[in-house]
């Protein structure tokens, strides 16, 4: 109660903070060679008095409010404590909340790291993040109040979806969104630059920071994302080309995009153009992803609340914020002749060229096969939808030319690049094919594909391992990045080709038994926990000679009634052995599903070493 | 000059995807089960009269037209739609086989002796789940099988223009 009003009012108190903020820039816009402090002031009490609103709701999920009508939908006193501040991001209002600190924050850090630049460009970035910030402001204290009060106070709380009830999805929203809010900067910034003509080197530099935290960050997320949904949808799989996904995966084939763009800028102000578009999109895209998941129009895992209201106001404000974008972008942005700078077709430059035409083309795909169903729906009734083949189809055969530019790539220099000392490129491009071959023949899958695919990825493993050994710190970063990307491609490509399943089955006492392994179904024990029974069955996997204990569960949760199935999984660096078990209708019978997939671990350490790439980029520059 | 018709394009083209976000925000869009089905499902269920299980492959395996009608006594649509049954029982090329779904015995006999019965053979679903089996939405619902193959699907009660139909497609 005492929480939730303190957290209203500092809501409300912290839109209000921004007229004066809107005030003062405009006024410090036209005079003044200084940046006026209050500006920088104000933004710092916005984001105090949003962070007091964000504690009021932390508090109140807490104490377990239950007058707060947020808390009363997704909490419930017996919920670990853990969940019960991770749930204040589980719900629509509660993550638009933690949208809006994140805005604040960032926009408040952007003010206070660029004091070398431009005023009239630290002001005009500040101007449009405020105008994303009011937005928001309004949309949540209108539509998505996350303190609206219950009066009389129920006794208790509906509870947390229990599949929310996961330590990696506790933090998998919060690293999310400080990669789409990252991207809001670049949004601003960009606006910011182009309607003052000031795309140039420095601004590269500067803001190549902010691109690389939004995209270590959403890197991070979607793998945490993608962990979960392993062990906890009970699938096996690890992508799954579900809306939401592909919404989070669009801003960061275009962030990865931008990212290879304000390099080029950076070193030879050329693209400068691509920067712009990019940036846009890539801000637009990750709004697009809040509206599709938000407004209930696509539905998926994911959706919180369907409600056309919403999902109205985010259209809008959307598109408000595009037209905004368009207008600057053909308007005030003025070509300079930068980008009659010509370079050679054996270059850096066509490299990069080429695979950022290709990332376009792999995020075309995505967003035809994510939003056409909705146009095909809207404009002739039918329905469609799009599955894994979609995807797999029209984007893996792209995959092979997309790896080998990417070895072939930072072996080039700028400008132009003669062909001497290139001898090994060829060289490796060869032993690659040769190796997979083998590989592959001796597995008999499908020949030709498989070999064209792992060949390729081969080619970037074995031509970044040479730059580590050769190069050793020159490139480091890109170069790990570049080395995790392709291990990443090996290691999605040999866990589909070794991966095997065995669905069947048991009860108690029973077992599976065919040439390769021997499940044991030993025992099935009822165990009481705060919030959840737990029913555990005991397997024993005989593999060979080696033999395996595994022991998945079934989780009765009472708030709200649901029942999981809790995957066991066991990890090793060669393979994960995974198996889950489900209720068959009115049986003592269960159903076992229970798989080998190989190089699992790979999968997460590749994206991780990808990342790390960003890091060690980032921590190398002197400032931010 | 290019410019302009560029700027032209791309904002009659945001326009074009805002009016459709925008209707399709107003459409529902709620995950239903499998309605596109083409192949009858398999299954085992009890006679309504006898308690024998029976073989869903024995049902309708002759060279027929077979009415598949899902019906319960609770449900109010159903008895409108058993005069329909009942005009369409007089055709000697199809056969109406009835699944109660969810009901209790007794009230179903004294449903059929009120109203009469147009079915050869009924089955009893008790759980539902042979018509979740089935891409049943609701009841009643109706499904029209030749060979083993759903041709066509009525969800809601059949009236006056679905016999209209139905003896076009047996015809």
């Amino acid at each position: 109660m005492f929480y939730s009003f303190i957290g209203y009012y500092a809501l409300v108190l912290g839109l209000i903070a921004s007229f004066p903020i809107f005030f003062f820039s405009i006024k410090n816009l036209k005079n003044n060679a200084i940046l006026d402090i209050k500006i920088i002031s104000f933004s710092f009490i916005q984001l105090l008095l949003v962070f007091i609103s964000f504690l009021g709701l932390v508090a109140s999920f807490v104490f377990s409010d239950f007058s707060n009508e947020t808390v009363f939908n997704n909490s419930h006193s017996t919920k670990p404590l853990f969940y019960k501040i991770s749930g204040t991001w589980g719900n629509h209002e509660g993550s638009l909340l933690l949208w809006l600190l994140v805005l604040t924050l960032f926009i408040f850090i952007f003010l206070v790291k660029t004091k070398n630049l431009l005023k009239n460009y630290r002001i005009l970035t500040t101007l449009f993040q405020q105008i994303i910030i009011f937005g928001f402001f309004i949309f949540l204290i209108n539509s998505s109040n996350p303190f609206n009060h219950i009066n009389p106070a129920p006794i208790e709380g509906l509870g947390l979806n229990p599949i929310l009830q996961d330590p990696a999805l506790a933090i998998h929203p919060p690293i999310l969104y400080l990669g789409y809010v990252g991207s809001s900067i670049i949004f601003s910034s960009v606006l910011a630059a182009a309607s003052l003509s000031y795309i140039s080197k420095t601004w590269a530099t500067h803001i190549k920071s902010w691109i690389l935290i939004s995209w270590i960050f959403l890197t991070l997320g979607i793998l945490l994302g993608s962990i979960w949904a392993y062990y906890e949808l009970g699938w096996g799989g690890f992508w799954f080309w579900d809306p939401v996904e592909n919404v989070s995966l669009m801003p960061w084939l275009a962030l990865t995009t931008l990212l290879h763009c304000i390099l080029v800028l950076e070193k030879r102000s050329i693209l400068g153009s691509w920067v712009i578009i990019l940036s846009i999109s890539t801000f637009t895209l990750s709004m697009c992803g809040t509206f599709l998941v938000r407004s209930g129009i696509l539905n998926s895992v994911h959706t919180f609340a369907s409600d056309p209201e919403r999902g109205l106001f985010i259209l809008s404000f959307l598109f408000i914020l595009i037209l905004i974008s368009l207008v600057v972008f053909f308007v005030f942005h003025k070509k300079h002749n930068q980008e009659l700078v010509s370079f050679s077709l054996f270059s850096k430059e066509t490299s990069i060229l080429i695979n950022n035409w290709l990332m376009m083309y792999f995020l075309s795909v995505i967003l035809i096969g994510t939003i056409y169903p909705i146009f095909l729906d809207v404009i002739s009734s039918k329905q469609i939808s799009v599955g894994p083949p979609f995807y797999h189809k029209l984007i893996i055969p792209f995959l092979v030319p997309f790896l080998l530019f990417m070895a072939i790539g930072p072996q080039l220099r700028w400008i132009k690049s003669g062909l001497d000392g290139k001898g090994f490129l060829a060289f490796f491009l060869i032993m690659s094919f040769i190796i997979s071959y083998l590989i592959v023949k001796n597995f008999g899958a499908d020949l030709l594909v498989n070999t064209i695919l792992i060949g390729s990825a081969l080619y970037l493993f074995l031509i970044t391992v040479r730059d580590f050994l050769k190069k050793r710190l020159k490139n480091f970063s890109q170069n790990l990045s570049h080395f995790g990307f392709s291990l990443l491609i090996l290691s999605i490509l040999l866990n589909n080709i070794f991966s095997s399943e065995i669905i069947t089955n048991l009860k108690v006492g029973e077992s599976f038994k065919n040439e390769k392994f021997e499940i044991q179904f030993n025992e099935l024990k009822k165990f009481q926990d705060k919030n959840f029974i737990s029913f555990k069955g005991y397997f024993l996997i005989k593999e060979n000679s080696a033999s395996e204990k595994l022991e998945p569960e079934l989780r009765v949760y009472n708030q709200p009634n649901i029942v999981t199935s809790e995957a066991d999984i066991k990890t090793t660096f060669l393979t994960d052995k995974f198996i889950t078990m489900n209720t068959v209708q009115n049986e003592e019978y269960f159903n076992i599903r229970y798989q080998v997939k190989p190089f699992m671990l790979w999968i997460w350490i590749s994206v991780l070493l990808i990342s790390l790439g960003g890091i060690i980029s980032l921590l190398k520059r002197k400032n931010l | 000059m290019k410019r302009r018709i560029i700027s032209l394009l791309v904002v009659s083209s945001l326009i074009f995807v805002f009016i459709v976000f925008y209707k399709g925000l107003n459409k529902p869009s709620f995950y239903k089960p499998k309605s596109e089905i083409s192949k009858i499902p398999q299954f085992f269920a009890k006679n309504f009269y006898s308690d024998e299980e029976i073989d869903s492959k024995k049902i309708f395996d002759e060279d027929k037209y077979y009415l598949f009608n899902i019906w319960a006594s609770w449900c109010v649509p159903c008895k409108d739609e058993h005069l329909i049954l009942s005009k369409l029982s007089k055709n000697q090329q199809l056969d109406i086989i009835g699944l109660n779904y969810k009901d209790k015995v007794t009230n179903a006999k004294k449903f059929l002796d009120e109203l009469g019965d147009p079915y050869v053979k009924i089955l009893l679903d008790q759980d539902g789940t042979i018509s979740i089996e089935w891409g049943a939405i609701g009841v009643p619902e109706t499904f029209l099988i030749y060979q083993n193959r759903i041709i066509k699907k009525f969800i809601g009660p059949l009236n006056e223009n679905s016999i209209i139909e139905i003896q076009q497609i047996i015809k």
